[in-house]
């Protein structure tokens, strides 16, 4: 019968999502239920002194209070829900708590909190400055995970008047072959230096909990993205057993990486209902929501590429001094690195790199974490290139993007299945890249056209998870999924790599997902685009344990062997005879009868104890397939490739970069479900384009507070700057590593459309790079009009 | 900035704010407050002096009777009163959208609306599309169900609202003009196209309604 995947199929929450009956976290209410609300330091860096709450704690209806005291302490960086020492502007104090909010907002005008204002620094080169100030009492650095102040010299400063990020100690660093060496002997050398700024996530839905206890296990509505993950990530941030936590996460209105397994805010609902003993809501503002919900690193990069008169790139050197923000903030310079070599391969290649801590709000993964500031790093300075060198760009790329078997990183890191070149070939026929580069700098009025192209890996795909299946005696298949329900349909369409493995319907498939109490098995968390990959191989693993199970059942029941039969529509059948056949109702039965293993008494013992306690809930209520991801990988890593093509207007009096067509071709394996792919790679771009041109981050250089603060100031794109025609396709090559020859596809896209329209801007302003992103109107302008903008051209936090 | 002049500006700064230093952090939080409710005696509340007024509201073809403080908004009475969560709130500054109603027919964002301006008035919100009886779907929840869409799905209540004004007022439109009608609305998600191909679709429908 006809395969599930490759299809377009309805996700089966869309009902909910269209009808408001969809609950969010927030959408919760229990009785007795309280509501919290945050304290926040006003200030970039302070200490707290005193706290006095007794006005507050004697007003009517006011429940509690909870301080970082309450709390267990984390060491240096770690970052508690609450804290006595605020390193950025927004950071939480406190939480009151009161029979409704505005009486808990009330309570918190009522305390006092005097604070001891600490030296802060917003600008990570600001820190590393002779003499600097660093962002935590501690240092500014962390080496071999201790905290240390690092500081470079005057000379190492000199650069910056050229407008050159200085090259200073490295506290990371990694290289292959002899970059200076390579540079030397290159026919063409670049060495500019690139501002990336930072950029909140914004999820539509802030990230607000609600948490009780009940006979001493833990309760949490969280809004995040995964849901088994969660529960173990919630278990271990308690101090609790994985079997005292119940998370139940229906929906999740975007994360983008910001809300993997939560993020530490979702930490005072759950400590401040185990306080007062009463369930408490801690609802999150969009305001609070800018401070603490995540953003990505900012880089400050250096790059020096060498390349041979035939357009290969022989060497390529990277300096990043990372923004890491005010706490832990990720590993997206390291990231970075290891994707310029997958994109070029550059024999000669050096990573220095230094993440410096600043008094700003925590960064945390954004999608495609160091891929997208990478990608729009590079590929206009790759453009650069092309044209020195007289070379068509898009030639430059097929020259130098790896093909399949090509590894990449320091440690020769193998990949599954690279298909970028017929990417890049399928992307370039769609778009029409010589014909759209024939119009490249067309004027028009006061427009300008240009056309660009960026190619973006990402990872895609983890292994070694867990599947569970259940045929009852209703003759339907029950699918037990522990990925969380961020928007991307995955958790839905990994469902049908088990219905194909039993040619089972969909209309007979049953998904329970979204909350911890139902049975959830071992699963990856939803991030770095893994769960395509990670759980069509997972439930095809507990698809095919079943459906060895109904065989045998069959060929007990029925006689012959258990090859002799096969299955569809909810039936097993003889393949010669058609006639000799059970229902799925029966062949549940039978199994109950049966027993043993296959009616979940006997369990395999390589599933995770989450899965074996996930399939105890189910013994003896029908055929059970269940079975960890043995299939193994030949390769180290899963990755998959956008390849975004744009041609946008510029225009010339207001600054405006208007994007007119885009075209985004992905390298992704098996195509799980066309439309979704379609909304995830073109959904994907869009967000990469408001990173490149828009969504600001401002802080008031004295003060260290935020000034683009709200969606109006930090806009992502809205409907009317997407462009006209968006198109997009995919290679569709199956990756051999994999059983269902599917890829994850979230991350890439990001870098495909933030990249292609820096390169098209650059293009458009007669192939000069202005060198930061976001591209904004007035950042053109003022190239335009050859004006002097008022800071220097390596500062961040101010665009 | 240099060691000196960091050291200088933090005295300025601390000169500027010593006076209110006892209290600093409590003025701050104060405007960054948004949405806040109070919640009806119902929900457990105490009793205070807190000005509140009984009005009856038409919401969704019914008529509610509730507790309204004169600074209620709307999304708080929908969301917190009348147990009416499909109303979603993103941002409550009338930025993202998702808070979206029609009042009368016409789209309002309800966090910007105080309850009691709404009391002569007719409310629909998401929950208010689906017939109750018969369980038929509103062209554009049909729309949406036809072309998949949305990701995550916490904008589609106010898209759908928006939507739903636009193809109630509007026999024909372009894609065009379906993006200008639906420009008050953001999707984090970027999922623009799939979105108007559902407004698209939602205007087939209407005009195949309407017969």
């Amino acid at each position: 019968m006809a395969k599930l995947i490759g299809t377009d199929i309805v996700p089966p929450d869309l009902m909910a999502k269209i009808t408001g009956r969809a609950r969010y976290a927030e959408d919760f209410r229990v009785d007795g239920m309280v509501y919290a609300k945050l304290l926040v330091s006003p200030v970039p860096h302070a200490r707290v002194k005193r706290i006095d709450a007794s006005r507050a704690l004697a007003m009517p209806g006011v429940v509690g209070i909870l301080t970082a005291d309450d709390l267990p302490e984390l060491p240096a960086p770690g970052e508690q829900c609450l804290t006595n020492e605020p390193r950025y502007e927004g950071e939480p104090i406190l939480a009151v708590a009161a029979v409704d909010e505005r009486t808990a907002a009330e309570a918190v005008e009522a305390i006092e909190v005097e604070l001891e204002e600490l030296p802060f620094v917003l600008d990570p080169l600001e820190s590393l400055k002779p003499g600097g100030p660093d962002a935590w009492t501690e240092g500014n650095v962390l080496v071999e995970r201790k905290m240390k102040s690092l500081k470079w010299t005057g000379v190492d400063f000199s650069t910056v008047e050229q407008g050159q990020v200085p090259v200073g100690e490295p506290t990371a660093q990694w290289s292959l072959g002899d970059v200076d060496a390579a540079l030397a002997a290159a026919d063409y050398v670049l060495d500019e230096s690139v501002v990336h700024q930072t950029q909140t996530h914004h999820p539509l839905e802030p990230r607000s909990t609600l948490a009780y206890w009940r006979n001493g296990k833990l309760f949490c509505h969280v809004s995040n993205q995964s849901t088994a993950r969660m529960r173990t990530a919630m278990a271990a941030g308690m101090g609790l057993p994985m079997e005292s936590v119940v998370v139940i996460a229906e929906y999740c209105g975007g994360g983008f990486g910001s809300k993997i397994t939560g993020s530490p805010i979702m930490y005072v609902a759950p400590h401040f209902s185990k306080k007062l003993g009463r369930p408490v809501m801690h609802r999150v503002t969009r305001y609070e929501e800018t401070h603490f919900g995540r953003s990505r690193p900012g880089f400050q990069a250096r790059v020096r590429m060498g390349f041979r008169k035939d357009g290969r790139m022989t060497a390529l050197d990277l300096f990043i001094v990372e923004d890491h923000g005010s706490y832990s903030g990720g590993g997206d310079y390291n990231t970075a690195s290891n994707l310029a070599h997958f994109m070029y391969q550059p024999e000669n290649m050096r990573l220095r790199a230094v993440p410096v801590f600043t008094n700003t709000p925590p960064r945390a993964a954004q999608r495609g974490p160091g891929g997208i500031q990478i990608v729009t790093i590079l590929e206009p300075l790759v453009d650069k290139a092309a044209w020195a060198l007289g070379m068509d760009r898009l030639e430059v790329r097929q020259k130098n993007a790896p093909r399949d078997g090509a590894t990449f990183g320091p440690r020769g890191t193998t990949a599954s299945s690279i298909h970028v070149q017929e990417a890049m070939e399928q992307g370039a026929e769609l778009f029409g890249w010589k014909e759209k580069v024939a119009l490249s700098r067309r004027k028009e009025g006061s427009r300008v056209t240009g056309v660009g192209m960026a190619i973006s890996p990402y990872t895609a795909g983890s292994i070694g998870y867990d599947g569970l299946v259940i045929v009852r005696p209703d003759g339907k298949l029950y699918v037990q999924q522990g990925p969380g329900n961020l928007g991307t349909h995955s958790v839905m369409d990994t469902v049908r790599a088990a219905c194909d493995a039993l040619g089972m319907p969909w209309d007979q498939t049953e998904i329970v997902w979204g909350d911890t109490a139902k049975g959830l098995p071992w699963s990856c968390p939803q991030g770095g685009s893994q769960t395509t990959h990670a759980h069509t191989r997972a439930n095809h693993a507990a698809g095919m344990d079943a459906r060895r199970k109904i065989q045998d059942i069959a060929a007990q029941t029925l006689g012959g062997n258990p090859d002799d039969y096969d299955m569809a529509g909810g039936r097993v059948f003889a393949k010669s005879n058609p006639g000799q056949a059970m229902t799925f109702a029966q062949v549940a039965e039978k199994a109950i009868a049966l027993g043993g293993r296959y009616d979940g008494h006997v369990v395999p013992e390589d599933i995770h104890a989450m899965t074996k306690e996930a399939a105890a809930m189910f013994v003896g209520q029908g055929l059970m397939g269940v079975a960890r991801d043995n299939f193994g990988r030949e390769a180290n890593v899963t990755y998959s490739w956008t390849v975004g093509f744009a041609l946008v207007e510029v225009d010339t009096e207001t600054g405006e970069v208007d994007v007119k067509e885009y075209v985004a071709a992905s390298d992704c394996g098996v195509v799980v479900h066309p439309r979704s792919l379609g909304a995830q790679v073109l959904g994907g771009s869009i967000q990469g384009m408001g990173v490149a041109l828009r969504q600001r981050w401002v802080y008031d250089q004295r003060f260290g507070e935020a000034l683009a603060k709200r969606l109006y100031t930090a806009r992502p794109p809205g409907i009317l700057d997407i462009p006209k025609e968006m198109k997009w396709s995919a290679v569709g090559i199956p990756d051999p590593a994999t059983p269902v020859g599917a890829k994850g596809i979230g991350e890439p896209p990001m870098g495909a459309g933030g990249g292609a329209v820096v390169s098209a801007v650059a293009d458009a302003l007669g192939g000069t790079f202005l060198k930061r992103t976001p591209l904004t109107p007035d950042l053109i302008l003022a190239h335009l009009a050859g004006v002097r903008k008022p800071w220097g051209p390596l500062e961040v936090h101010v665009g | 900035m240099d060691e000196v002049e960091t050291r200088k500006l933090l005295e300025r700064r601390l000169s500027r704010r010593t006076f209110i230093k006892g209290v600093v952090a409590a003025g701050a939080t104060a405007t960054a407050s948004a949405y806040l409710f109070r919640a009806s005696p119902l929900l457990g509340a105490v009793a205070q002096s807190t000005g509140e007024r009984l009005l009856t509201l038409n919401v969704n073809g019914q008529q509610r009777r509730v507790d309204v403080l004169p600074n209620e908004t709307l999304a708080q009475t929908l969301r917190y009163k009348l147990g009416l969560t499909g109303t979603k709130v993103g941002c409550d500054r009338a930025e993202c959208g998702s808070c979206t109603v029609l009042i009368d027919g016409v789209s309002h964002y309800s966090c910007s609306v105080l309850t009691h301006t709404v009391r002569a008035r007719s409310v629909t919100t998401i929950e208010g599309l689906q017939n109750p009886d018969t369980g038929q779907l509103h062209p554009v929840q049909q729309a949406v169900l036809d072309e998949s869409g949305f990701q995550c799905a916490y904008c589609a209540p106010g898209f759908i609202m928006a939507m739903v004004e636009l193809v109630e007022t509007t026999p024909r439109f372009t894609r065009d003009e379906a993006a200008h009608a639906l420009s008050g609305n953001l999707c984090r998600c970027g999922d623009y196209q799939k979105i108007l191909n559902c407004a698209m679709r939602a205007g087939e429908l209407a005009r195949a309604a309407r017969g």
